[in-house]
């Protein structure tokens, strides 16, 4: 089975306007890394342009990522033991904060490219119900087989 | 714990935990200054006790007939020891907080307050270097490149649970240690890699010093 894990963001102002700027510019670097990354399958892309986002139905001000990994830790080595962290840390000057769970991650069998839409109904599912083995986080882990994981060492 | 009461062991352990790699029973006892049969004999009474892990890898680039078996190698174990008497839960205690941090949206209050806390801590602390404090501060830091950089996360159990949290804390508290000693033109910044702390210094002259 690989990992397939969707997150959202709402933007705080334009994709092109000056505050965006720098999460424009860090697009191009992370996405190379996220791209050579052990462990890494795929991801959606708009188009081969790096700095292109995704477009889509859900508001112009969402901005969605859509990859798939071989494992747990491979996803978690990007999101946390990459580049890729600095981006996060700075997300309150790009993103709005919401209370909702805006970052998930379900099983998919080895070769299934999610659709956004197949995601979006996993993101409903983990806003309604909470973590369970059909949408989870990093957190609240499941295994393929619906048991509750524990914690990854860094 | 008490097997580390032994000096050559000791030692051992010391040496195989500062490589940060898989170690050699050869090079861990010419390091330390013993046979190497007595130097096996500690090194397995460390993986016994869980301190260390061991492995099997061929220390030369020969492969096929005649390259002989893979040798014996040892790096650090994953797992924490900790001792108190009396026994103490602080860990428990910073997942709570973490929490609530989270929970509050306290990212940057608690960012505030870790920087504020290096700051302290430098203060009182008798080093006068950045490497030597963060020595100190059990972050077993290394030069590579030019950089110093940080082998061991010491907040691992809440970085593992609020990672955001704790490795944006932990380099304002990076930040904060560097002010404290007035040593301001050193850079620090998040540059995590797998199995090690998310910080990295670079020096005062990094970028600038290629003229000289």
């Amino acid at each position: 089975m690989h990992l397939a894990q969707l997150n959202v963001a709402h933007l705080v102002a334009p994709i092109d306007s000056s505050t965006l700027a720098d999460f424009v510019s860090a697009l191009e670097p992370v996405y190379r890394i996220a791209d050579s990354a052990p462990g890494f399958v795929w991801r959606m892309q708009a188009s081969d342009d790096p700095t292109e986002v995704i477009t889509h139905e859900y508001g112009d001000d969402l901005l969605v990522n859509l990859s798939v990994w071989e494992s747990r830790e491979a996803l978690w080595n990007f999101v946390y033991r990459s580049p890729h962290l600095e981006v996060l840390r700075r997300r309150r000057e790009w993103f709005h904060r919401t209370a909702e769970p805006y970052t998930l991650m379900w099983w998919v069998r080895e070769g299934h490219r999610p659709s956004l839409a197949e995601s979006m109904d996993r993101l409903r599912l983990i806003r309604a119900d909470g973590p369970g083995p059909d949408a989870f986080t990093f957190k609240e882990f499941y295994e393929p087989d619906g048991t509750p994981a524990v914690p990854l060492p860094l | 714990m008490s097997v580390l009461a032994d000096s050559v062991r000791r030692s051992l352990y010391r040496f195989v935990a500062d490589r940060g790699r898989d170690v050699g029973r050869g090079e861990a006892a010419d390091a330390v200054g013993v046979q190497r049969t007595l130097a096996a004999f500690h090194l397995d009474k460390l993986v016994e006790a869980g301190l260390l892990e061991v492995g099997f890898r061929r220390l030369n680039d020969r492969s096929g007939p005649g390259s002989g078996r893979p040798a014996k190698v040892y790096r650090r174990a994953a797992g924490e020891r900790t001792v108190s008497l009396p026994p103490r839960d602080y860990r428990t205690l910073a997942l709570v907080l973490a929490e609530v941090v989270d929970l509050l949206d306290g990212n940057e209050q608690a960012e505030a307050v870790a920087r504020r806390t290096g700051e302290r801590l430098a203060a009182a602390s008798e080093q006068t270097g950045i490497a030597e404090l963060l020595a100190e501060r059990g972050y077993e830091p290394y030069e590579e490149d030019g950089r110093i950089r940080l082998r061991n996360c010491p907040f691992q159990v809440p970085a593992q649970t609020h990672p955001l949290l704790v490795c944006s804390m932990n380099l304002a508290m990076c930040q904060g240690l560097l002010r404290g000693l007035g040593a301001g033109r050193t850079a620090v910044r998040l540059d995590p890699r797998p199995g090690e702390c998310c910080v990295a210094f670079l020096p005062p002259e990094d970028g600038s010093s290629k003229n000289n």
